[in-house]
């Protein structure tokens, strides 16, 4: 901690209101609805745009739960159906998990984690945003023409022989957010890289950061390849190619490589910030540094350069030779290591913790726990003799909804109530936090475990029709995501109400080291009226816990003890 | 990480839950009963491997998840403590061991797993394509890129699960074409000249099915074989298995193909020998022009069997109803 001076090109109290900047003092309701460069503002802006797109997905998703409480096709019509299902898992990869984890916390949290004003490109970050409304008009067109109906992996020959208006609209829509992933992982690469203030060392940048730079890298490597698939294939519908059109010579297996290329990595995008989330929250609130932060570190990056080599064990029952099987399930196994090693440090940093068992914590050790079943699931399918026969079945529906259920949307809650009072400057109500936590876990297993039965058993995915001896269990899924629908209840409430009306929340309320808690909640507009001060690493829980006892210490409080540990 | 008891040492109490752990783990793996009735020769691979899996599998969940609730409630905050866990950044030494373990174990699973698959018969793929291009020629002849390109068509492999090991080049005992359209399945006998909605297979015999797909992907899946294969249009893939009991099972299409891929179900009738002799015979002759000869063979009542039984009606009904003019 050697540079303990106020930088010396910045004013050292509260900044004044006009001069050079060129902003209001504080945001009015309404500047949220408008093009704005503050990342505070775009992180806000991708949250609640996500959170619309969640309820809809999730609107889409109790529908096709009703239509299979009982075996016959009676409650939707057939192409309907397929509406449905294609578009549940489009919004909810491409408008809900990826834009709120990425563009919403990573948007809010990055540049004020590492102490800087703004990201580093703040246009760039504002156009990113705003392409996700027009997607979301995309979707809408696409919708009303009937909506894409092949699936969200949309592998032709289906997609190219179905709803050709509304398939269109549904790759326009893709390759939309897909273009707005991109700036945005470009621009979490430069301000990380760019932006950290100095005294930061790299091994004193928090977990989350560090996830978000393992995930910018694999959306900068991975997204243009879907871009690239899904254009050949607006080309193949609309223009007359060929490039999957076997009657012309097209290889539809191809397609699938080019769409799993990126789309096994949009499960680590879905995860890894998710990861970073878990590693603030399990440290902050059992109050005890972060077990293993460099190998928390470095697993993700592992994750994210061996998740760029496992996308054939989608494809073990497609068109693929002996070998690929063979290199992508040992691939697809060693993943699983990295990931224990997360798992396990996370439980690790629990042990022997003061732990204050608070909604976000409750919420991330649901994610803990559901987790490790998704991942000891995942790891039977990376076996292509076992996985010939589980694949496309409903076990595997019942495993990625528990990884990206029970983990990625759990770590969301989890971060939203964790900076809800930072975010928004008051408290959430922890009752209905609990009850909001208790219905969300009780809805999620009802509803994705009985799942696995029923794939092992013989049922297929995507079926709107389904053989008689499979009622029981579709029956209790379906109770499970009525409960999971009215789980979203106490959340709406305890977040409007909270956000309007909730207690005040001081500066810094969870007594938590990272620089985003030094500054007002809400923060000031360019996020530090007085420059941050890295004066304890990110974890340094019990270390010199007197030193934390005083709530609100100023900076120059603060300050001077700094200097005083430096005589 | 040593839990302080005053009285039992704490390496017996975890040698105690570990011993407690390790036999439901071995026990449930075997006892699972999660997977439908084993058909095929490559049934009880699948499954030891699977059971295996779920046993290791059983055991970390089980650890991982007893040590998360017993954390949560041993190191509960307590009202009026203010002050911090203790400062432990790590322990190299346990982190070595929980990266060590874990990639011990997902390695020899996954030789394991590739062992299993090469028994199925997953791996033998160039004795096939010498075997047995001939017959795909003349499918893929109607496919431009393929007729202005030979190399293309020799060179192409046939994918799916092949011929085992041990069976080698020897040729199947039966060959069957299947062919996935939206949203049937069809199957016909190259050599017999039958062609048929269900599949009927001899039990115990060497069975290969060439698949393909007519106008987009299907999958064609058989619970009970532990088997599933792409049926790709404009590519040829295989499934290769011997049926060990005889009964009717589902076939089940796993691949999204449009409104009514729910409804794309089939059946495989696997028949004692002799059975299928006689399904061979009686369908040689169905199928034959000769009419006069094919309702000569069953009476009506026969014929309609199968169909009457599923729609729950009983023999004297059927009857009473066929007399009716």
């Amino acid at each position: 901690m050697t540079s303990a001076q106020l930088p010396l090109e910045s004013p050292p109290a509260t900044p004044p209101p006009s001069g050079h900047h060129n902003h209001p003092e504080k945001w009015e309701w309404y500047h949220y609805f408008l093009y704005n460069v503050d990342h505070k503002v775009i992180g806000i802006q991708y949250l609640v745009t996500a959170f619309f797109f969640y309820l809809v997905a999730g609107l889409m998703a109790l529908f096709m739960r009703a239509e299979l409480a009982t075996p016959n096709p009676d409650v939707l019509d057939p192409n309907v159906y397929n509406t449905l299902l294609t578009n549940h898992g489009t919004m909810m990869i491409f408008f809900w998990v990826v834009p709120a984890a990425i563009g919403g916390f990573g948007n809010y949290l990055v540049p004020l984690m590492i102490g800087a004003k703004d990201m580093a490109f703040p246009n760039l970050n504002a156009i990113a945003f705003w392409l996700n409304p027009i997607a979301g008009i995309f979707i809408g067109i696409s919708f009303y023409f009937g909506g894409a109906q092949a699936g969200w992996t949309s592998y032709p020959p289906l997609s190219l022989v179905t709803n050709n208006l509304g398939q269109s609209f549904w790759i326009l829509t893709l390759i939309t957010v897909g273009t707005s992933s991109i700036l945005g992982a470009l621009n979490f690469l430069v301000t990380i890289y760019k932006l950290k203030i100095p005294d930061m060392r790299w091994d004193e940048l928090p977990l989350f950061c560090w996830a978000m730079v393992a995930t910018s890298l694999l959306a900068l490597f991975s997204t243009p390849v879907l871009a690239i698939g899904l254009i050949l294939l607006f080309f193949d519908i609309n223009f007359g190619t060929g490039f999957f059109r076997p009657e012309m010579g097209g290889d539809v297996v191809v397609y699938q490589h080019l769409f799993w290329f990126y789309s096994h990595p949009a499960v680590y995008l879905m995860i890894l910030p998710i990861f970073g989330v878990m590693s603030e929250i399990v440290s902050t609130h059992s109050r005890k540094p972060i077990f293993g932060y460099k190998a928390i570190a470095y697993s993700s990056l592992a994750i994210c350069l061996v998740g760029l080599v496992v996308w054939v064990h989608h494809m073990f029952t497609s068109g693929t030779p002996a070998w690929m099987r063979m290199f992508f399930s040992i691939a697809t196994l060693i993943v699983a290591v990295p990931t224990g090693v997360k798992v396990f440090s996370w439980v690790a940093t629990l042990w022997g913790g003061k732990i204050r068992l608070v909604t976000p914590l409750l919420f991330a050790v649901g994610l803990l726990a559901m987790f490790v079943f998704g991942g000891l699931s995942g790891v039977t399918l990376g076996t292509p003799a076992f996985d010939l026969h589980a694949h496309d079945t409903y076990y595997v529906v019942g495993h990625f909804h528990y990884v990206l259920f029970g983990g990625s949307v759990f770590g969301l809650y989890g971060a939203i109530y964790h900076w809800f009072p930072k975010i928004t400057g008051h408290m959430y109500n922890e009752t209905l936090g609990r009850i909001h936590f208790g219905l969300t876990f009780i809805g999620t297993n009802l509803t994705f475990l009985p799942m696995h039965n029923l794939g092992l058993a013989g049922m297929p995915r995507r079926v709107a029709l389904y053989d008689p001896q499979f009622e029981d269990l579709n029956k209790l899924c379906t109770y499970g995501s009525m409960i999971l629908g009215v789980s979203i209840l106490p959340f709406l409430i305890n977040m409007i109400w909270s956000w309007g009306w909730g207690e005040p929340a001081p500066r810094n309320p969870w007594r938590a080291l990272t620089l985003e808690w030094q500054t007002t909640s809400p923060p000031a507009i360019e996020n530090f009226d007085e420059d941050p001060i890295v004066w304890a690493g990110p974890y340094d829980y019990g270390i010199d816990t007197q030193s934390f006892e005083e709530e609100e210490l100023s900076v120059d409080e603060m300050l001077a003890e700094v200097g005083q540990e430096m005589k | 990480m040593a839990k302080k008891k005053e009285t039992i040492p704490s390496s017996l109490l975890t040698l105690t839950i570990g011993i407690a752990v390790a036999a439901f783990s071995v026990w449930y793996g075997q006892n699972n009963h999660l997977l439908p009735e084993q058909l095929s020769s490559q049934a009880p691979l699948v499954d030891d491997l699977f059971n295996i899996m779920l046993c290791i599998a059983t055991a970390l969940f089980l650890l991982v998840e007893g040590t998360i609730i017993y954390t949560l409630i041993r190191f509960r905050h307590r009202p009026g403590d203010e002050t911090d866990g203790e400062y432990i950044e790590g322990n190299f030494s346990l982190e070595v061991f929980w990266t060590a373990i874990p990639t011990f174990i997902v390695i020899v699973l996954g030789i394991y797993g590739v062992q299993v698959y090469n028994q199925m018969g997953g791996f033998d793929t160039v004795g096939q394509v010498a075997h047995h291009h001939h017959q795909h020629q003349v499918q893929l002849a109607s496919l431009p890129a393929d007729e202005s390109n030979p190399m293309l068509l020799a060179e192409r492999p046939e994918y799916g699960v092949g011929a085992t090991p041990v069976e080698g080049l020897t040729p199947p005992d039966l060959e069957v074409d299947v062919l996935g359209m939206q949203y049937a399945w069809i199957f016909t006998y190259p050599s017999l000249g039958i062609t048929s909605g269900e599949l009927h297979v001899p039990m115990g015999q060497d069975i290969k099915l060439n698949i393909t797909a007519q106008d987009v992907l299907h999958a064609f899946w058989l619970p009970q074989f532990r088997l599933k294969q792409d049926a790709i249009p404009g590519q040829p893939t295989q499934l290769r298995f011997v049926a060990t009991k005889s009964g009717h099972y589902p076939i089940v299409c796993a691949e999204l193909c449009g409104a009514y891929h729910g409804g794309m179900r089939s059946e495989i009738v696997v028949h004692e020998p002799d059975e299928f002799v006689t399904w061979i015979s009686e369908n040689q002759v169905a199928q034959n022009p000769d009419l006069e000869q094919a309702v000569a063979l069953r009476t009506d009542g026969d014929r309609l069997q199968d169909y009457t039984t599923q729609m729950g009606l009983d023999a004297t009904t059927v009857q009473a109803a066929l007399k009716q003019p």
